[in-house]
């Protein structure tokens, strides 16, 4: 295998470049695409090299995503770009209430090959309009998937993935890690929807993770082992479907769990992970398990707030100290 | 409108308009040492449309805003040193440093806040338009938006509703020709943005947006009108902004436009053209304007002043404010 | 009615128009009686008295012709070709139904002939409208979308942005308002800003053309036009077809909203009713073959009722089935208890 290091969004471009090669049906709609290369320049390059199959839009949200269901639809495979997770909440008809329910509504005569793809994430001082993480929405609405990586190796992998899948899929990315990078092989590869994946083994706990949370769980696994305690980190890379069987294995083994996210805490996906975990593996632990989210705020502006309102690695190490009963001194 | 043959009235102008430019610089300079954090949307280039608008105002009217809207709440009397601590974060700031840039409201002055979603404002604006009515007040509510938020269902929906109930709501488009770098030509398929006024059976006017005092003459024919409760408005001002989409953008939006074009519009500069016709007039001498100048730049002074001395929030006010 | 003037005089084509009028009145009557003798769950909207809107623009679409229809869309699915053994079963929940039972009334798709589905939602079709607009702009090919909506839609965004892009973009597509006067209760003169929805085109620069949408010839031409203009790539059209609809927004709709003198004045403009007088005018039907259309289709409406009720209903867990294309446990969770 041939790597090389790639950012995220250097992976992302080529998920596209190869899979739009592979399949004239594909084609990218959103906002400022053409001109700007998207609003974060994450599709820099793509508009000369397939001209015509990346389409500008009017900020007209609803119908974008619209636009891209009807082409879903009648033969095309859409991606659609929405900016920020924030603007799906101007297409919600249409994401929740259309391209989840087709499908089923109708029998099972549709398929729906679409990709959602929106940045999320707070962490830029980017204020209550641009900076939410709302997985959790979609997870709870039925007929979507929600895929949500953060390193360029899953990023390529699953948004070929997506991209080829039959069924409507959102898409985030965490927008503080676009420049982040990682290996990622030459050779061509794919990875399956709903498989998690250990970013770092452990015996003690497991903190079951996604997205930019991964990043500060691996951080902390590595200064915890100094301290003699060995974190098992699990990314989800998938939100739905889910790997229960993933996180049932890691469970099994450590008997201690934290979940963790950058959504506010409150109905999160934590919950449902860990009332599924104390439903069915509840003789399998050692500890309540414990969960790190964000404050039920919105995502305040002044970096002080912000920094506060969102999770990180302290946040973690705290919740560490905590279930292990350790004085949070002693770090 | 007696006050447009009042030398005083043009001087006031042309004071807004020149603080609301050295807002902004001042503002990028921070945001350029890192003072800044985010991300600011200069309204530099556009400042006859929030001056226009808003001298044909009250204070007691109310104001939509956008994400580019510093200048419209300093044409609206907002207050430069909260403003600023609001851009820096600080405590001290109109939202105690939970919004930002882009999130600046002042209710005692009317300004029901700026919004980080295009076409954010309209349905509220709607929705002052109606308390007003049913208030019995004469107060009108002025509604800001950019060329972008015109193909937003939120606009067709606002200005229907608006328009069947005889709202007190001026709907003014601060058409800076670019929805981020989407040119309004490939936006929308009609000349101008104002025939869209036909399909709600209201009046609409395209005027020259650097035109300070064309856009307040048509403004205060727009607030008479919903003044005495003939219902909304819609201006097209066409203007444009000197600088990119946001303080990010490369090249001051070279990626797509042109520099012939942002060349040519920069000679259409609005502050310049008052300038010159207040010198053509008599109406200013280079004493006078030395002296608005030192004033505007001893307020963006203190104000950057009163912002750097603010503390911070305490980190804990992250939870407060969320309920009443 | 007037049939003079119309460029297209060809009897059998006509009679065609009449019989599937007659189609969709009887289904609707039909459904109205078994809806009030409980065989149908849920509620049904009935387009009676707006058949000519369906008539008159699905007759001009190829079978490979999109439309997207709405909460009152059994006329459009009849007039584009639906099968309605598979309506009655649907509208009865049943196992052979279009969506199985999973969608009934208010949500018939027929994706084989280019029914990409009623819409709960109100305006839900205008997005889905342009992507299939954008799709054969994409893929090259000379089909036609067409987007039915009431006069409630036209208020809201989803119309709005849907015009503009179709524009923009030259999309081939017809978008075709059904004026029947209210938005469930509402008038369309209160809820509108304008007095013709077909001048909202301006705001678009589409051409918009309000029509007496209970003259399914008058309609038909329109249509023809506006498809011809769509297939030619020239761009989209707006038509306003205004009508009235004879029944309540829904059945058992107290219609508190407007008179029955009203309702009575609107008879008189029955569609149906109307080009039947004009087709006896021109010597095209008598009372005999008129008769034996009526006889004819309620033969056939009968007999899909009966498939319908002699269908069974789907197993209660194929609730779980139709989610996702690629189906799994992990995808539908379990409910616990």
């Amino acid at each position: 295998m041939n790597l090389r290091e790639l950012t995220n969004t250097e992976a992302m471009v080529e998920a596209l470049k190869e899979e739009m090669t592979r399949d004239p049906s594909i084609f990218i709609i959103g906002e400022d695409l053409v001109a700007h290369g998207g609003i974060f320049g994450q599709f820099i390059g793509l508009p000369e090299a397939f001209p015509g199959r990346v389409i500008d839009t009017p900020i007209s949200e609803t119908c974008i995503v619209g636009a891209g269901l009807g082409a879903a639809l009648t033969g095309m495979r859409p991606f659609v770009d929405l900016h920020f997770a924030d603007f799906t909440t101007c297409a919600m008809d249409e994401i929740v209430n259309q391209v989840a329910k087709i499908r089923y509504m109708f029998g099972g005569q549709a398929k729906i090959p679409l990709v959602i793809w929106a940045p999320d994430g707070a962490g830029l001082s980017a204020a209550a309009h641009h900076s939410q993480s709302l997985e959790a929405w979609f997870i709870h609405t039925p007929g979507l998937k929600v895929v949500s990586p953060c390193f360029p190796y899953d990023v390529k992998g699953l948004i070929k993935t997506s991209i080829r899948s039959d069924d409507p899929i959102i898409f985030f990315m965490h927008k503080k890690i676009f420049s982040r990078k990682g290996p990622v092989p030459e050779e061509e590869y794919v990875i399956p929807l709903g498989k998690a994946e250990i970013k770092h083994p452990g015996t003690d706990v497991t903190i079951i993770t996604y997205s930019i949370m991964v990043l500060h769980a691996l951080e902390v696994a590595e200064e915890m082992e100094k301290e003699g305690i060995r974190v098992e980190v699990l990314d989800l890379r998938t939100l739905w479907p889910m790997d229960w069987e993933r996180i049932a294995e890691s469970v099994t083994k450590t008997h201690r769990v934290i979940i963790a996210h950058e959504a506010c805490l409150t109905c999160g996906f934590g919950a449902e992970i860990s009332a599924r975990i104390q439903e069915e593996l509840f003789d399998e632990l050692d500890a309540p398990i414990f969960r790190v989210g964000a404050y039920r705020v919105p995502i305040p502006f002044s970096p002080p707030l912000e920094r506060f309102v969102i999770p990180g690695k302290e946040s973690l190490k705290k919740t560490i100290y905590n279930m292990f009963g350790k004085e949070i001194d002693s770090k | 409108m007696t006050e447009l043959i009042d030398p005083t009235f043009y001087i006031k102008m042309y004071e807004q308009m020149l603080t609301i430019r050295s807002f902004e610089e001042k503002a990028i300079e921070l945001f350029e040492h890192n003072l800044i954090r985010g991300n600011i949307h200069p309204c530099i280039g556009q400042e006859a449309v929030s001056v226009g608008v808003c001298l044909a105002l009250r204070r007691e009217d109310y104001m939509l805003n956008t994400h580019r809207g510093h200048g419209n709440c300093i044409a609206k009397g907002a207050d430069l040193k909260r403003m600023m601590a609001e851009l820096l974060g600080r405590s001290t700031g109109y939202c105690k440093g939970k919004g930002g840039s882009m999130h600046i409201a002042d209710f005692e002055g009317g300004n029901l806040g700026a919004n980080g979603i295009v076409g954010g404002g309209l349905p509220i604006a709607v929705g002052a338009g109606i308390s007003i009515q049913n208030r019995g007040t004469d107060q009108v509510v002025a509604c800001f938006f950019g060329d972008g938020a015109v193909n937003q269902g939120t606009f067709h929906e606002s200005m229907n509703l608006a328009a069947i109930w005889k709202l007190p709501v001026i709907f003014i488009c601060e058409n800076n020709q670019y929805a981020l770098s989407t040119p309004i030509q490939e936006a929308i398929s009609i000349p101008k943005i104002s025939d869209r006024a036909l399909a709600y059976g209201i009046p609409g006017v395209t005027i020259d947006g650097n035109d300070v005092t064309e856009v307040y003459i048509q403004m205060r024919k727009a607030v008479e009108r919903a003044r005495s409760g003939k219902g909304p408005t819609l201006l097209d001002c066409v203007t444009y902004r000197f600088y990119g989409h946001f303080t990010g953008d490369p090249g001051r939006g070279i990626t797509y436009r042109s520099k012939e074009e942002m060349e040519e519009w920069l000679r259409r500069c609005p502050i310049k053209r008052l300038r010159e016709y207040l010198f053509r007039e008599g109406l200013l001498s280079e004493e006078k304007e030395e002296e608005i100048q030192s004033h505007v730049k001893k307020s963006i002074e203190e104000a950057v002043r009163f912002a750097q001395e603010s503390p911070f929030p305490n980190p804990e006010e992250a939870t407060q404010d969320l309920f009443y | 009615m007037k049939g003079d003037g119309f460029m297209e005089k060809d009897s059998k084509t006509w009679l065609e128009l009449y019989r599937l009028m007659v189609k969709i009145r009887r289904f609707e009557t039909l459904t109205g009686e078994l809806f009030a003798s409980g065989k149908i769950p849920g509620f049904i909207h009935l387009s009676i008295g707006q058949e000519a809107s369906s008539v008159g623009v699905c007759s001009v679409l190829r079978k490979d012709d999109y439309i997207t229809t709405t909460h009152r869309g059994h006329g459009h699915v009849i007039a584009k070709g639906g099968d309605v053994k598979k309506m009655f079963a649907e509208l009865m929940g049943r196992e052979t139904g279009y969506c199985r039972g999973k969608g009934g009334s208010m949500h018939i798709a027929d994706f084989s002939i280019g029914i990409l589905g009623a819409n709960g939602v109100v305006a839900g079709g205008f997005p889905i409208i342009v992507g299939a607009g954008l799709s054969i702009k994409l893929r090259g090919t000379d089909q036609v979308a067409v987007c039915f909506f009431g006069d409630g839609a036209s208020n809201r965004g989803p119309f709005h942005e849907a015009l503009n892009m179709a524009s923009i973009w030259k999309l081939p597509i017809v978008f075709v308002c059904e004026n029947n006067q209210f938005a469930s209760t509402t008038s369309v003169h209160y809820s509108t800003s304008v007095k013709s929805i077909a001048l909202r085109g301006e705001a678009y620069g589409i051409p918009g053309r309000s029509l007496d949408g209970n003259n399914v010839l008058e309609v038909r031409e329109a249509a023809i036009e506006a498809v011809e203009r769509a297939r030619k790539g020239e761009g989209p059209t707006l038509l306003e077809n205004r009508t009235y609809r004879l029944r309540g927004h829904f059945e058992g709709d107290p219609q508190r909203y407007r008179t029955k003198e009203e309702v009575e004045k609107f008879s008189e403009k029955d569609p149906i009713r109307q080009f039947q007088a004009f087709l006896k005018n021109q010597k095209i039907l008598n009372e005999k073959s008129d008769q034996e259309i009526w006889n004819e289709i309620d033969q056939e409406l009968q007999e899909a009722i009966r498939f319908a009720e002699e269908s069974p209903f789907p197993q209660p867990q194929d609730a779980l089935k139709d989610l996702y294309v690629e189906e799994g446990e992990s995808l539908i969770q379990r409910r616990l208890v």
